[in-house]
């Protein structure tokens, strides 16, 4: 899985498919020229994040014309972006694809929706109800939408299916500016659990955040790659929109692998035998 | 788990430089976005405005921002010399506008009127005048409440409240006050005492019946934290405050809603037709 790649740190415009996707083919040929092999956006990046009533009205089927011309853009990069997918049943899903070699390969439908506090995805969006690996030609990879890092349970599926990369795309408003934080106080959050992942699952950790506002939210940036030893490789800053290339090596990811052997000593069956009491006693 | 010992005061202590950041992002964008590059605001001689008067000229740069103050006969001249000595600190532009002809056409008709609907027809007066001068400079209108007030429901409907668009409503009172130090606002405008100014000798605090820092700490942990009645009680304050500021809070959530409309058809404005203000950009 040696490669680059680039995490493209946008400020979509809400609902604006068309200049989201013209922002998208800027940052796709920044990347390849770069030396990137694989380019990832935000959650949502095609559409901008607060759609309430536009939810329905920008959504994508696979099949879209929008999405074909996306897929064009992969021939020389392979690219992760976010939309809203209309399902044939017509259900309208919060998801993540990812295009490689002309086509659309993968598509990952965030699990864990928020509602609660200021989110209300629940009211929008049907859940996704799988964690699935994929092979691409770059290595192994599986996706989290936002929330789905948050839930102990998602990131295990990709562990027990030896994933180079945890790809985590998210739309996360900035809040907490107590003083004691030194930042704010929700990127502290996100960098721990980050790091968190990156160690039980002896990855790399690709965080792709946005910035921007949507009226009076602030998605707080921060786009960066962990190490598989829980280590911040790099980083961008939390304000402005950005770029940020970097170099996965999987030798990192071995020797990770080598000095704690967790994946060795994983016993996954204690795992299925506690679900199976807990599916009986509820 | 509850030991019972009293909670320490909350610590409302904030990143003053990380929220200037934040907010002159916030008024940066939220500005450009709605295809605007120009603010106004109210400058009263006041703490909050002068918090706000110096974000915008950071964001959008000093002539871009206009100041108005708007006195009435009756106010107190201190008022209007720390609003001049606010716009010049900052080098931003002012206009004056008196609102006594504009204010007294009206009142001298309700000789009845009392101090509240004086103060009010005031507060709406200086909206009047805001949003004109907003139509004549191609510009947005900054509100100037604080997360207090706004709670607290110390504020005119459609009146103070009124703005396109507000950087420090989810600051606490207190929190303004650092800003403001980190800001450079003149001292002057610190050091006094605050005051809506509506009517001779008025002070926030003394028509409130209550100090700004005591409601602060409350409104914080209800608030931000989620402390129940009993809980607050447990972390020290007297139960008939923790009442009174919790009922204040329920009988003024009229002024932080939009009007509520009659629910007729399937598709209702601000009930389920729900699309953001930065709709369509």
């Amino acid at each position: 899985m040696d490669c680059r790649v680039t995490l493209a740190q946008i400020n979509p415009t809400l609902g604006n498919l068309e200049r989201n996707f013209e922002l998208h083919t800027a940052e796709i040929e920044a990347a390849k020229r770069a030396g990137s092999r694989m380019v990832l956006f935000p959650e949502l990046s095609l559409s901008g994040y607060f759609l309430k009533d536009q939810t329905s009205e920008i959504a994508l089927r696979l099949d879209a014309p929008l999405l074909a011309r996306l897929a064009e853009r992969s021939r020389e990069i392979s690219i992760a972006a976010g939309f809203v997918e209309r399902s044939p049943e017509g259900r309208l899903y919060n998801s993540i694809g990812f295009f490689e070699d002309g086509a659309l390969v993968h598509v990952h439908r965030k699990v864990h929706l928020v509602t609660y506090g200021m989110f209300d995805e629940q009211r929008e969006f049907a859940a996704g109800d799988r964690f699935v690996a994929f092979h691409s030609k770059l290595g192994r990879f599986g996706f989290l939408i936002c929330e789905d890092l948050w839930h102990v349970s998602s990131a295990y599926p990709y562990f027990l299916a030896d994933v180079d990369a945890l790809l985590v795309h998210s739309c996360a408003p900035g809040r907490g500016v107590a003083e004691e934080d030194g930042e704010l106080s929700s990127q502290r959050v996100w960098q721990t659990l980050l790091t968190a992942q990156a160690l039980t699952t002896q990855t790399w950790v690709v965080w792709t955040n946005r910035v921007g506002w949507e009226d009076g939210i602030f998605f707080s940036g921060g786009s960066r790659v962990i190490d598989p030893f829980g280590r911040v490789k790099a980083q961008l800053g939390g304000l402005e929109t950005g770029r940020l290339d970097v170099d996965l090596s999987s030798r990192d990811m071995e020797r990770a692998r080598l000095m704690t052997p967790l994946r060795r000593d994983a016993k996954p069956w204690l795992l299925e035998q506690s679900l199976v009491r807990f599916r009986t006693q509820n | 788990m509850d030991s019972g010992e009293k909670k320490p005061a909350p610590d409302l202590s904030i990143d003053v430089g990380l929220v200037e950041q934040l907010l002159v992002h916030f008024l940066r964008e939220e500005i450009s976005s709605a295809g605007f590059s120009r603010a106004v605001l109210g400058v009263s001689g006041g703490i909050d405005s002068a918090v706000v008067a110096a974000l915008a000229a950071r964001a959008l740069g000093e002539k871009n921002v206009l100041g108005v103050l708007i006195p009435y006969r009756e106010s107190n001249p201190e008022s209007e010399a720390h609003g001049r000595l606010l716009c010049e600190s900052i080098r931003i532009p002012h206009a004056r506008v008196d609102i006594s002809a504009m204010a007294d056409g009206y009142l001298a008709q309700v000789p009845a009127a009392d101090r509240l609907r004086r103060g009010n027809v005031l507060a709406r007066c200086r909206m009047i005048v805001l949003y004109d001068h907003a139509a004549a400079e191609r510009a947005l209108v900054l509100g100037t409440s604080n997360k207090t007030e706004l709670l607290l429901g110390y504020t005119t409907q459609f009146g103070d409240s009124a703005s396109a668009l507000n950087p420090i409503g989810d600051l606490y009172k207190n929190q303004i006050y650092q800003l403001a130090r980190h800001l450079g606002v003149p001292s002057p405008l610190i050091e006094k005492a605050p005051s809506a100014d509506l009517f001779a000798g008025q002070t926030d605090e003394g028509e409130l019946g209550f100090t700004y820092e005591m409601a602060d700490r409350l409104l914080y942990l209800l608030v931000d934290e989620r402390y129940s009645e009993e809980d607050l009680v447990r972390a020290g304050f007297e139960r008939e405050f923790v009442r009174k500021i919790v009922g204040r809070i329920a009988a003024t959530q009229f002024k932080r809603v939009p009007p509520i409309i009659a629910k007729l058809s399937h598709r209702t404005v601000n009930q389920d037709f729900r699309y953001l203000r930065d709709w369509g950009r």
